[in-house]
């Protein structure tokens, strides 16, 4: 396997020829993907009026793609890798393809979160991700010190994040039948997982958001792939693996919950998007960028799909995505029990 | 000299205590053997030297210096360590595997120097996997696997090596070829520190022997000077005669049951 290497005095680094390969294709569909998603809607557009409308002009059909199809597709790419990373993370951190978020509960805990929010303080913005990122930050919590006699490893972690995970569902059925009746719709319509209807109001605070944290986890992506040769050698080899744990978890946890505050919980795609990311990188581990990339191609995707399937009637994505990501986890659950 | 020392370490897992007050110098530049009965603390001891388990008394000290007060990096640079059985991750080329060793000499922007190039290539032909290197870890067998590990711990370019049981998988071939490779590093200068199973390997190969019962070491010194009959019925329980090697005139255990 041949590798490129950069180098100017003290700076240096390395990538794997396959890698790079790999990102320019995948940046590549996810401008392919992003572009018919511009165009596509109520009336399409051609190429060359969205072009027009990202330079400022194109009159009323240049606004409906600036200001309503634009956040939209902006949102699946940055949320789909947002999942994508979430997802690498807490399958690294369990060294387990099925240790994903949905899978172990954060997003239930992070719409919980939101829900708590939303009927109780009726909720902004800005609220709503800090109520999910305590909801998810409590549910991971939980899966922790129930599984912790088991290591953080291992299928232990993953039944208990399920057990937590329908739990965590059982309450949030439980605050809406609760709710009254407007918030009750509005709960309920969010909790399918989708990016209709999400404008620039919505999608600021968020971005900032997930771009500070996959700015540091940029800054951390090497420890953790280092983290992945076990406890013993990634002490061995100097990092601070406690630590480094701590923040990945934090970040992964940032990450789901902002998605879902905004978004609602999609699932699948942090499940997915590592594995298939990996396997297309053929990269040691879980690494976290074929992760990200895979994940907002996959987000994309998905909406694009969700839009066109029963048109002119939007389909939320994550009711897509579950029905895809199903029969995924079928077939990866199927392959573990056998194995195990 | 030495650089690396244990002072009046209590080692213990949550409620069991393995070893206390124990303490060891590591002689510098030389071979050391730890030996002893299974579950006797000698993996422990190791562990506490890399900082895989701390102490609840005591220090381990570097250069006069509590290895819990190094940087994490710092102290990869100084110790390396290979486990009993670490295990690859999936899909890993040896190259890729050896150069994962240099982790703790790059730094978010410096990710491979010429250094680093060369270390990882010098490792590779050291421990004799250069021509495996662009094969999938997980196809190599069991003696070019723990090889390869063997590879990513001399790209640390570290002064010390700890090991613990590296013979342990390997057909007998494949273990003196090993313990040969360890010889030569200490020859370079290198220090070792390698827990071993087989004592008549310790004394042909160390050129210091560590006993452990219990958690305590019995003795230690030259092997011709420590290992004889007594201590080995002490240690391992085990009625026997020594007799010099054939080979190497070292000691050498016969049972005699």
């Amino acid at each position: 396997m041949t590798a490129v290497v950069l180098r100017r005095g003290r700076f240096s680094i390395r990538v794997e020829r396959r890698t790079l390969v790999v990102s320019v294709v995948a940046l590549v569909v996810i401008a392919g993907l992003a572009l018919l998603g511009l165009c596509h809607g109520a009336v399409w557009a051609s190429p060359a009026k969205v072009f027009a409308a990202l330079t400022g002009a194109g009159g009323d059909s240049g606004v409906v793609i600036r200001q309503w199809r634009l956040p939209r597709v902006l949102a699946a790419v940055v949320f789909g890798a947002a999942l994508g990373v979430a997802g690498a993370i807490f399958q690294g951190v369990t060294r387990n393809p099925l240790g994903s978020p949905e899978v172990i509960g954060l997003d239930a805990g992070a719409y919980t979160g939101a829900l708590v929010v939303l009927t109780v303080l009726s909720g902004s913005s800005a609220q709503l991700i800090t109520g999910s990122v305590l909801g998810g930050l409590v549910a991971a919590t939980l899966v922790y010190l129930l599984s912790r006699s088991g290591g953080l490893s291992g299928l232990r972690l993953v039944v208990i994040g399920i057990a937590v995970n329908a739990m965590l569902t059982a309450v949030n059925s439980w605050i809406v039948l609760r709710a009254e009746l407007e918030v009750a719709i509005a709960a309920v319509g969010w909790s399918a997982g989708s990016l209709n209807g999400l404008g620039w109001d919505d999608v600021g605070v968020p971005f900032v958001v997930l771009g500070v944290l996959l700015v540091f986890l940029a800054a951390r992506s090497r420890d953790a792939q280092q983290a992945g040769l076990g406890r013993e050698v990634a002490v061995a080899t100097g990092v601070g693996l406690e630590r480094l744990r701590l923040e990945l978890v934090l970040i992964g946890v940032g990450c789901t919950a902002t998605v879902t505050a905004v978004a609602g919980p999609i699932a699948f795609i942090a499940l997915a998007a590592p594995q298939i990311g990996r396997r297309v990188a053929a990269a040691p581990g879980v690494p976290m960028l074929p992760a990200a990339l895979t994940g907002a191609v996959l987000l994309l995707g998905t909406d694009l799909l969700a839009q066109v399937l029963l048109a002119p009637v939007p389909l939320p994505a994550g009711v897509v995505s579950t029905a895809v990501g199903g029969s995924y986890l079928i077939w990866l659950l199927a392959r573990k029990v056998g194995r195990a | 000299m030495t650089r690396l020392t244990a002072r009046d370490l209590t080692l213990r897992y949550d409620d069991r205590v393995v070893s206390t007050r124990l303490s060891l110098d590591v002689p510098d530049g030389a071979f050391t053997a730890i030996v002893g009965p299974n579950a006797c603390g000698k993996s422990t001891l190791l562990r506490a030297f890399v900082r895989l388990l701390r102490p609840s008394a005591g220090a381990v000290q570097l250069d006069g210096r509590a290895v819990s007060t190094y940087p994490n990096k710092e102290l990869a640079r100084a110790l390396g360590f290979l486990p009993q059985e670490p295990v690859a991750p999936e899909d890993v080329r040896v190259r890729a595997l050896v150069a994962r060793g240099r982790f703790p000499h790059q730094s978010l922007l410096s990710t491979w120097s010429e250094e680093d190039e060369r270390s990882v290539a010098e490792a590779m032909e050291a421990a004799g996997v250069a021509d495996l290197a662009d094969r999938p870890v997980h196809e190599l067998s069991g003696g070019q696997r723990q090889r390869v590990w063997v590879a990513l711990v001399l790209a640390q370019r570290t002064t010390h090596l700890l090991l613990d049981e590296p013979t342990s998988f390997l057909d007998i071939a494949h273990q003196y070829q090993l313990l040969e490779l360890l010889a030569r590093l200490r020859d370079q200068g290198r220090t070792v520190i390698a827990v071993l199973h087989d004592i008549n390997q310790a004394c042909r190969y160390a050129d210091h022997v560590v006993a452990m019962r219990d958690g305590q070491i019995v003795a230690e010194g030259a092997p011709a000077r420590v290992v004889d009959a007594a201590l080995i019925t002490k240690v391992f329980e085990l009625p026997c005669v020594v007799v010099p090697d054939p080979v190497t005139g070292t000691p050498m255990v016969v049972p005699a049951l």
